[in-house]
């Protein structure tokens, strides 16, 4: 049993390397002075330095989460929304059938999201750039937050609206009031997915982003396209730090939903 | 709920659903009937029917199995592994971690690892093998692709791992099988299902890559995906690209009906 321990072990190891070996080595790079990713010289921070004074790529980054937070807030709008009509649809092959389209997004490749885009933007005349952005990267946040928030709404007891509504409370009331502060966790969890798939998206982006208008996937992309530059090193290194904040961020919150009463799927 | 709150519900989600998933669909399938000029034609449908085209369908399937079998096969173990492990939450999300970090950065990465001076050509020298032509290749894709996506095949199967009862392992041991037979006839079959959704969460997007192709593969690998690419933003040829696409819509509604109908990993990846 010993030895097969040892033989499991040196091969989680090997997958854990083999995972961060990459991050690891760009982010060891990007206090490179000598300028390229070979031949360590010595340590520098004049690539971080070089990031923060270019202005073009701050700018940038800026309209990255300018986009992700704009299209998660609308979209977690939508999707409760939405999950709230699919909640109320009772017969089930309506249902079926909402949950379905609703997941057609999900499943679809990228690429056929960014190209169905790019002609239903220029067949109804939206000029690609800032909306044409904002309102696909809002399309496909959508159902995510849709499948995120409608387990809650399932899970709530429909004896909780009836009461309410005996208590004389309106629907607007039974719905501020008891349903949303009930699948508040669903909304808060859909709301950060949004906000990842958002920062995280390259390809639909990059079909619908037209000239002049870039987010930092697609900068990075044509960047990365002329070679290594140990800006985009340094840069890497920031963003893996701040996704590291957003990953423990999420997982607390995971961590409060798993607490709630009653428990969802396996927690 | 009266039916007038009803509809203030349903009629914004059905905007949606008809404006970004039903016309967009409608219009990939549209444009597939135009050529360049605007023309109606079916010269489209002729056209990916040559071998050309036909070569290039093949090898992206080709690709795509690759980069899923060998993710199954990685992936497997090492789901094992990690139920078998002390804090496997949190082993977990250190597995899943680096998928939320930009692709785009992982495959840059592999630029400076897989480069001519870079780490893995120098471990290879140090033991005597030598400098190698890595980037650009198709080892580098294939690599490069199984470690974009092995957290999403990895994870379906630690879910279906978790959910099979341990004692179904011992009643199999205590009934003589040996370690293979258990995982054959009990462990497998019962975790089956974590390994379907793997695959789909695998399958598709590998078809369907296309910066990996441009950045790791130097052009050499030709997918659908890079092929839809190219027709819409490079050649323009918009009719082209649409008729592609919906080829790939058909393989990817194909592949849903063969595993059922589930939601990608990638969702279950980042929901736990």
């Amino acid at each position: 049993m010993r030895g097969k321990n040892k033989w499991s072990n040196i091969y989680l190891v090997l997958v854990f390397a083999v995972l961060y070996a990459p991050i690891f080595y760009l982010m060891f790079y990007s206090f490179n002075s000598g300028g390229s990713m070979r031949d360590f010289e010595s340590f520098t921070l004049d690539y971080y330095k070089e990031v923060f004074a270019d202005t073009r790529l701050l700018i940038i980054v800026l309209n990255t989460f300018v986009i992700a937070l704009l299209s998660a807030a609308i979209s977690t709008i939508l999707g409760v929304i939405g999950a709230i009509a699919i909640h109320h649809v009772r017969s089930n092959r309506p249902k079926q059938t909402l949950l379905t389209l609703n997941n057609v997004l999900i499943v679809s490749p990228d690429v056929i999201i960014g190209a169905s885009f790019l002609i239903l933007f220029t067949m109804i005349g939206i000029k690609l750039g800032f909306v044409s952005v904002l309102l696909s990267h809002i399309a496909f946040s959508v159902p995510i937050v849709v499948i995120m928030v409608l387990p809650k709404l399932q899970e709530m007891s429909t004896t909780l609206i009836d009461a309410a509504r005996d208590l004389g409370a309106s629907s607007w009331q039974v719905l501020a009031r008891v349903v949303l502060p009930f699948i508040k966790p669903g909304i808060f969890a859909g709301f950060f997915m949004a906000l990842t798939y958002s920062l995280d998206d390259f390809a639909v982006t990059f079909f619908v982003t037209g000239n002049g208008f870039s987010t930092l996937s697609v900068e990075i992309y044509s960047r990365a396209r002329q070679g290594v530059s140990l800006s985009i090193n340094a840069l890497s290194t920031l963003i893996f730090l701040f996704t590291i904040i957003l990953v423990v961020g999420y997982y607390f919150i995971n961590q409060r939903n798993v607490k709630s009463p009653v428990k969802e799927g396996r927690g | 709920m009266s039916n007038s709150s009803r509809r203030f519900y349903l009629v914004p989600y059905l905007a949606w659903i008809v404006l970004f998933v039903v016309a967009p669909i409608v219009l990939v399938a549209y444009y597939s009937f135009f050529d360049v000029e605007g023309h109606f034609t079916l010269g489209n449908y002729a056209k990916f029917f040559t071998p050309v085209y036909m070569r290039m369908t093949l090898s992206s399937f080709w690709y795509a199995f690759l980069i899923t079998a060998i993710s199954l096969l990685a992936a497997y173990p090492a789901a094992y592994l990690l139920t078998r492990t002390k804090h496997k939450q949190l082993w977990l999300l250190l597995i899943i971690l680096p998928s939320w970090i930009n692709l785009l950065l992982k495959a840059y990465a592999f630029i400076g690892l897989f480069g001519t001076y870079g780490l893995t050509n120098s471990l290879l020298e140090a033991i005597g093998i030598g400098k190698q032509q890595i980037l650009f290749t198709d080892f580098s894709f294939v690599f490069v692709s199984v470690y974009i996506f092995i957290p999403f095949m990895i994870l379906p199967i630690f879910n279906a791992l978790e959910e099979m009862n341990p004692t179904l392992v011992y009643a199999a041991r205590d009934l003589g099988a040996s370690a293979w037979t258990t995982f054959r006839r009990v462990i497998f079959p019962l975790t089956v299902s974590g390994v379907k959704s793997g695959c789909m969460a695998v399958f598709i997007p590998a078809l369907s890559l296309f910066m990996i192709t441009r950045l790791i593969a130097g052009n050499r690998v030709i997918t659908l995906g890079t092929a839809i690419e190219q027709h819409f933003l490079v050649t323009q040829d918009w009719g082209m690209g649409a008729t592609i696409a919906v080829f790939l819509i058909l393989a990817m509604a194909a592949m849903m009906l063969l595993t059922g109908n589930r939601k990608r990993g990638a969702v279950n990846a980042r929901k736990k």
